[in-house]
C-alpha cells in the first residue's frame, strides 16, 4: 500500500516538475549573441513559458542549464562550481558553436572549452547564434531527456 | 560611543556581486562596500569575458577579422565589423560606393534601434516592471525582422565586407520596412510616457546615481551616458562617416544626469534613429546599384583609424599594418570599457544597495565588450583574467 502511495507521489511530482522547468542561462564569454536569442526565447515572441519555463538564475533551483560561451580561463572555476551546486536530475545544453567547439575563438589564448570538458552536455544547439526556435527545440528534448532521468 | 562605533564596524561590509547574478545575463564581479544599506564605494572587477580577440585578429587575414569584430559583441555586432572595415579601407585609402555607405547606415541605425529597445526593457526588468520588458521585446522582434529581411541573420549580420557591402537591400522591403518603423515609432511614444510619467518608475529613478557634467568630462565618459549628463557629444555629428552629415537628426542631450536622464536619452533618440532610418530608405533608390569597391587586401604599410558611434558609445579601431594580408597591431577601444569601471564606483556612491541593479543597468554595460582588458583580480590567484606564461611567451615574441 504504502510503496504505491509512494509510486504515485512520485509520478505526481514528476508530472510538476516537467511541466515547470527552471532554468538557468549563463554567458561563459562568448560574443552575447547567443545570450541575446536566449532572451528572445523568453519573450512573447517565442515565449517559453508555454513549456513552463521560467529563467531562474540560481543554481540550486534549477533543472535545466543553458549555457552559451567558450568557457574563458577565468570564468570555468566558476562554471564547475555552478554545475555542482545544480541538484540532480539535471540537464546541461550547450547553446552555439562557442559552447560545443569553441566556434570562432578556437585558437584564442585565453579560452579553456569548449563546455563538454568542463560538464557532460545533453543537448547541443549548434549555429552562431542559433534562431530561437533552435534553442526552443533543444530545450524541449533536453526536458523529455531530463524526465527520462527523473522517473524511477 | 565606542560600542556604537563597534556596532558600525559590524555594518560595514563588503558584499561580492558575481559572476553569476541574477541581475544580469554575463558574468561580472562588482565587490560592493556597504555600510547598512549604503553604498560606501565599489570595485568593478571585470576579464570573466575576456577573450583576447586583438591577439587573435593579428593571426588572422582582414577578411577573418571582419568576423572577429563581428563577434566582439553581439549587441553591437554591426558597428563592430562596419568600424573595423573602415580602419582597413581607411589604411587601404579606398572610398565605398555610396549604395554601401547606405546599407551601411540602415543596418547601424537598425541595430541602435534593436539595442536601445533592449535597453529600455532590461530598465523596466530591473525596475521590476516585467510586463514593461515583454512589450519592449516584442516590439523589438519587428527590428530584428528587417535586419534579417536587410542581412538574412538576426544577430551577427555579416553585411559590411571591406570595400563595400556583402548584400543589398531588395526594394520590394522598403514600403514593408518603413511600415514597421511607423509602428515602431507610436509605440516609443508609449514608452517615453511610460517612464517619464509612471509614479514607481519615476520614484526610482529621479536623482539616482547622479553623475555631474564635470566628472563625466574628467572621467572621459562617452555616449548616451555622457549625453545624459549635459556633454554634447556625438561621433556622428562630430567627426561625421558614412552618411551623417548628409542626413538632418539631432543629438539627444539632458542636464540631469541621473537614471531618468539616461533612460530619456535613449528612448528619444529611438526617434532620431527611426528619422534616419525613413530618410535612408526614401533615398536609397536614387544610387546606382554598385555594392563594392574592388580592392587588394595586402595592405600596405600604414596606419588606419576609424571612430564611429556605438549605441553605447565612441568606438575607436586603429590597424596599423605591414604590407602582408594580415595586420601588425589593432587596437580596439569600446565605449562601455571607458564607461563602466569608471563611471560605476562614482554614480554608486552614496546610494541605496536596493537601487544597485537599476543604477547598474542605467549605464548599459556590456561586458563582452568590455573585457577588452584584463584586470587582474590580485588577492585571489585563482581568477587571473591572462595566463602569466603566455604573456611572457608573448614578451619575449615581440622583443620587450
Ligand atoms: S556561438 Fe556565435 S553568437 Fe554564440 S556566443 Fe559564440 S560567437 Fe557569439
Amino acid at each position: 500500500m504504502k510503496e504505491r502511495l509512494y509510486r504515485i507521489t512520485d509520478r505526481l511530482v514528476s508530472y510538476a516538475r516537467r511541466k515547470s522547468p527552471w532554468i538557468l542561462h549563463m554567458d561563459t564569454g562568448g560574443c552575447n549573441g547567443c545570450s541575446i536569442e536566449l532572451f528572445a526565447v523568453l519573450t512573447p515572441r517565442f515565449d517559453i513559458e508555454r513549456f513552463g519555463g521560467v529563467s531562474k538564475a540560481n543554481p540550486r533551483h534549477t533543472d535545466i542549464l543553458l549555457i552559451d560561451g567558450a568557457v574563458t580561463k577565468k570564468i570555468r572555476p566558476r562554471l564547475r562550481r555552478i554545475y555542482e551546486q545544480t541538484p540532480e536530475p539535471k540537464v546541461v545544453i550547450a547553446v552555439g558553436a562557442c559552447a560545443i567547439s569553441k566556434g570562432i575563438f578556437h585558437d584564442a589564448y585565453n579560452i579553456d572549452g569548449p563546455l563538454d570538458e568542463v560538464m557532460p552536455v545533453d543537448v547541443y544547439v549548434p549555429g552562431c547564434p542559433p534562431k530561437p526556435e533552435a534553442i526552443l527545440q533543444g530545450v524541449l528534448k533536453a526536458l523529455k531527456l531530463w524526465e527520462s532521468r527523473y522517473t524511477v | 560611543m565606542a560600542k556604537d562605533n563597534e556596532r558600525r564596524e559590524k555594518l560595514c561590509y563588503t558584499l561580492p556581486l558575481g559572476p553569476q547574478h541574477p541581475m544580469y545575463v554575463e558574468a561580472e564581479n562588482l565587490m560592493v562596500r556597504v555600510d547598512g544599506e549604503t553604498i560606501t564605494g565599489v570595485e568593478v572587477n571585470i576579464g570573466y569575458m575576456h577573450r583576447g580577440i586583438e591577439e587573435l585578429m593579428q593571426r588572422k587575414n582582414y577578411l577573418q577579422g571582419i568576423f572577429l569584430a563581428e563577434r566582439i559583441c553581439g549587441i553591437c555586432s554591426g558597428i563592430h565589423s562596419v568600424t573595423y572595415c573602415e580602419a582597413v579601407e581607411n589604411a587601404l585609402g579606398i572610398e565605398i560606393p555610396e549604395r554601401a555607405k547606405y546599407i551601411r547606415t540602415i543596418t547601424l541605425e537598425l541595430e541602435r534601434l534593436h539595442s536601445h529597445f533592449l535597453f529600455l526593457g532590461v530598465m523596466a526588468y530591473e525596475l521590476g516592471l516585467d510586463t514593461g520588458f515583454m512589450y519592449t521585446w516584442r516590439d523589438r522582434e519587428h527590428v530584428m525582422d528587417m535586419l534579417e529581411t536587410l542581412s538574412g541573420n538576426r544577430v551577427n549580420y555579416g553585411i559590411p565586407t571591406i570595400g563595400g557591402v556583402r548584400r543589398d537591400l531588395p526594394a520590394g522591403e522598403i514600403p514593408g520596412m518603413l511600415k514597421r518603423l511607423e509602428h515602431l515609432r507610436k509605440r516609443a511614444e508609449h514608452y517615453v510616457i511610460l517612464f517619464s510619467s509612471d509614479a514607481l518608475v519615476r520614484k526610482r529613478t529621479l536623482g539616482k546615481g547622479n553623475l555631474p557634467k564635470g566628472k563625466a568630462n574628467s572621467h572621459s565618459i562617452v555616449g548616451p551616458v555622457a549625453r545624459a549628463s549635459g556633454v554634447n557629444t556625438d561621433i556622428r555629428r562630430d567627426l561625421p562617416y558614412l552618411l551623417y552629415d548628409e542626413l538632418e537628426w539631432n543629438v539627444v542631450t539632458r542636464m540631469e544626469g541621473d537614471v531618468q536622464a539616461r533612460v530619456m536619452v535613449k528612448a528619444y533618440e529611438i526617434f532620431e534613429s527611426i528619422s534616419i532610418l525613413k530618410q535612408c530608405l526614401n533615398r536609397i533608390s536614387r544610387t546606382t546599384p554598385e555594392l563594392k569597391t574592388k580592392t587588394s587586401l595586402f595592405v600596405k604599410e600604414n596606419e588606419g583609424m576609424s571612430i564611429t558611434e556605438a549605441p553605447r558609445g565612441e568606438l575607436v579601431y586603429y590597424l596599423v599594418s605591414n604590407g602582408t594580408d594580415r595586420p601588425e597591431r589593432m587596437r580596439i577601444r569600446t565605449p562601455t570599457f571607458t564607461n563602466v569601471p569608471s563611471a560605476l564606483p562614482i554614480i554608486l556612491k552614496g546610494e541605496q544597495l536596493a537601487d544597485l541593479p537599476v543604477i547598474v543597468g542605467s549605464v548599459d554595460p556590456c561586458f563582452s565588450c568590455c573585457d577588452r582588458v584584463t584586470i587582474v583580480d590580485e588577492r585571489t590567484g585563482e581568477s587571473r583574467g591572462v595566463d602569466e606564461a603566455f604573456l611572457r611567451k608573448l614578451g619575449e615574441e615581440n622583443g620587450d
